[in-house]
C-alpha cells in the first residue's frame, strides 16, 4: 500500500469519487458555519469595524492562492520525475483554481482596503505579488491550453511551472525591496502569536476561530475541487483516446 | 561553437534586417513617450530612466520570435540538435547572438535616447551600467521562452505572457539601480541584486531552455 497506487487514474478515480461527497459536504458545513458564525456572532473589531469580517474571505483565499502554486509545483515535479498522467492532470486542475483564488484575495482585498486605506489599490509588495502571481497562473493556464499533445505539454508547462517558481520567488523579495507596504505583516499562524507570548499583533481569538474554520473549509474546498476536476480531465482524456481509436478502426 | 555564433550574427545582420528592428522600436517608443505624457522637462527627466528599461525591455522581447523559430522551420535546429555540440552551449550561443545583435546596440543607443528624455546628467551613467549587467538575463530568459513555445503555430503572443512576468525581476532592480542613480542615491544593493540575477540566469537557464527544446523537438 503506496501512495503511489493513486498514480493509477482508474484507481485515482474510483477512490476519489468514494470521498468527494463527504469532501463538499465538509467543505460547505465548515465555511457555512465559519461564515455564519463571523459574520453574525463575533462583534466589531474596535477600529476597522464591521470590515473586519471580509476577513473570513480574504485571508483563506490568499492562503491557498500561494499553496495551489506550491502543490503544482510539487505535482509538477512527481510527473516530470515519475511520468504519472494523474500528476500532470492534477496540477493542470489546480492551475484555475487557484487564479481564482488569487483574484479572491485580491477583489476582497481592494473591497477591505477601500474603507480602511482609503483607496481600491496601493503598489504595496504583498499587492504587487499577489499580481505578479496572477499573470503566472495566467502564463501557465495558457501554455496548457496552446499546445495539442498532452505530453508535450505537460512537459512544458511543469518546466514553466519550476522556473516560474523560481522567478515568482525572486518577484516576492523584489518587490518588498523595491516599495515599503501599507498591507500588515504575517499575524494569524506567526509563531510568537500562537504559543500567545506576543498579544499586540495577534488577530483576537474572537475572530481567530471562525477564521480557522474558514480557512480549513476553504482548504477542503479546494481538495475537492482539484480532485473533482481531474477526474474530470482523466475522462475527457479517455474520451479522446477512445475517439482517435475509433478513427483509426473506421 | 564560434561557428555557429558567427552564422546567427551574419544570419541577424544580412536576412531581413532583424538586426535594426528593435533599436528602431526602442527609438520610436522613447519618441512616443513625451508625445503620450507631455513635454514636461521634470517630469521626463523622473520618469526616463524607467522609460528607458522598459523600452529596452520590449524592444527584447519583439526580437524574441526570430530567435529560434526561424531555425525551426527550416529545420536547422534539428541539425544542431544531433551535432556533437551539447543543445546547452547551442542555446547559450543563441543567446549570445540574439544579446550582440539587441542588448548590445540597446545599451549604446540609451545615452542618445535619454537626452530626448532629459536624463539627470549623473543617471547616463547608471542606465548604461544596469543595462549593460541586466540586457544578458533578458536574452537568456528570453530563450527560455521562446524555446518553449517554438512548436506553435502562433506563439508571440503566449510567449510575451509567459516571458513578461518572468522578466520583472531584472526590470524592478535594472530600473532601481537607473533610478537611484540618476538622483543620486545609494545604488549598492539593487546593482548587486541585478548582477545576481543576471549571472544566475546566464549559468542556470540555458540547462532549462535546453530541456525544453528536447521536448519540443521529441
Amino acid at each position: 500500500m503506496s501512495i503511489w497506487e493513486y498514480a493509477n487514474p482508474k484507481k485515482f478515480i474510483t477512490s476519489t469519487e468514494r470521498v468527494l461527497p463527504a469532501l463538499w459536504a465538509a467543505s460547505a458545513v465548515c465555511i457555512g458555519v465559519g461564515l455564519i458564525w463571523g459574520f453574525f456572532f463575533t462583534g466589531d473589531e474596535a477600529r476597522q469595524g464591521s470590515t473586519v469580517k471580509i476577513i473570513y474571505l480574504h485571508v483563506p483565499a490568499a492562503m491557498l492562492a500561494i499553496n495551489a502554486w506550491v502543490m503544482m509545483l510539487a505535482t509538477s515535479l512527481v510527473w516530470l520525475v515519475r511520468r504519472h498522467h494523474v500528476s500532470a492532470l492534477a496540477a493542470r486542475a489546480a492551475a484555475p483554481v487557484g487564479m481564482v483564488m488569487t483574484l479572491i484575495a485580491l477583489v476582497t482585498g481592494a473591497i477591505w482596503g477601500q474603507p480602511m486605506w482609503g483607496t481600491w489599490w496601493v503598489w504595496d509588495p504583498r499587492l504587487t505579488s499577489f499580481l505578479i502571481l496572477f499573470l503566472f497562473y495566467l502564463g501557465y493556464i495558457a501554455l496548457w491550453e496552446a499546445i495539442e499533445d498532452p505530453d508535450t505539454a505537460a512537459d512544458l508547462t511543469s518546466f514553466l511551472c519550476l522556473v516560474g517558481s523560481v522567478f515568482a520567488l525572486l518577484s516576492r523579495y523584489a518587490v518588498n525591496f523595491w516599495n515599503q507596504g501599507l498591507h500588515q505583516g504575517a499575524s494569524i499562524f506567526r509563531a510568537e502569536a500562537v504559543i500567545g507570548t506576543d498579544t499586540e499583533e495577534k488577530v483576537s481569538n474572537i475572530f481567530f476561530y471562525p477564521l480557522l474554520l474558514c480557512i480549513v473549509g476553504f482548504v477542503l474546498l479546494f481538495v475537492a475541487l482539484v480532485f473533482y476536476r481531474t477526474g474530470t480531465e482523466i475522462r475527457a482524456r479517455r474520451i479522446k483516446a477512445l475517439i482517435a481509436r475509433e478513427r483509426v478502426e473506421a | 561553437m564560434i561557428a555557429l555564433l558567427s552564422r546567427d550574427l551574419r544570419l541577424a545582420l544580412r536576412a531581413g534586417g532583424g538586426f535594426g528592428l528593435g533599436l528602431a522600436f526602442f527609438l520610436i517608443l522613447t519618441v512616443m513617450v513625451p508625445l503620450s505624457v507631455g513635454p514636461q522637462p521634470a517630469l521626463l527627466s523622473s520618469i526616463a530612466p524607467g522609460v528607458l528599461w522598459l523600452g529596452a525591455l520590449l524592444a527584447c522581447l519583439l526580437s524574441l520570435d526570430r530567435l529560434l523559430a526561424l531555425d525551426w522551420e527550416d529545420g536547422s535546429l534539428d541539425l544542431l540538435a544531433t551535432a556533437p555540440l551539447p543543445l546547452e552551449s547551442v542555446v547559450s550561443i543563441k543567446a549570445l547572438a540574439h544579446w550582440i545583435t539587441t542588448g548590445l546596440p540597446l545599451v549604446l543607443a540609451a545615452p542618445v535616447l535619454g537626452v530626448l528624455l532629459n536624463l539627470p546628467v549623473p543617471g547616463f551613467k547608471w542606465v548604461v551600467i544596469s543595462l549593460l549587467l541586466g540586457t544578458p538575463a533578458l536574452s537568456v530568459i528570453g530563450t527560455f521562452g521562446a524555446a518553449l513555445t517554438v512548436g506553435l503555430k502562433r506563439g508571440g503572443l503566449l510567449m510575451s505572457l509567459l516571458v513578461m512576468p518572468l522578466y520583472l525581476p531584472t526590470l524592478i532592480f535594472g530600473a532601481e539601480v537607473a533610478r537611484r542613480g540618476a538622483i543620486g542615491m545609494d545604488i549598492q544593493t539593487p546593482l548587486l541584486m541585478l548582477a545576481g540575477i543576471s549571472a544566475a540566469s546566464i549559468a542556470l537557464l540555458p540547462f532549462a531552455s535546453a530541456a525544453v527544446l528536447r521536448i519540443n523537438l521529441r
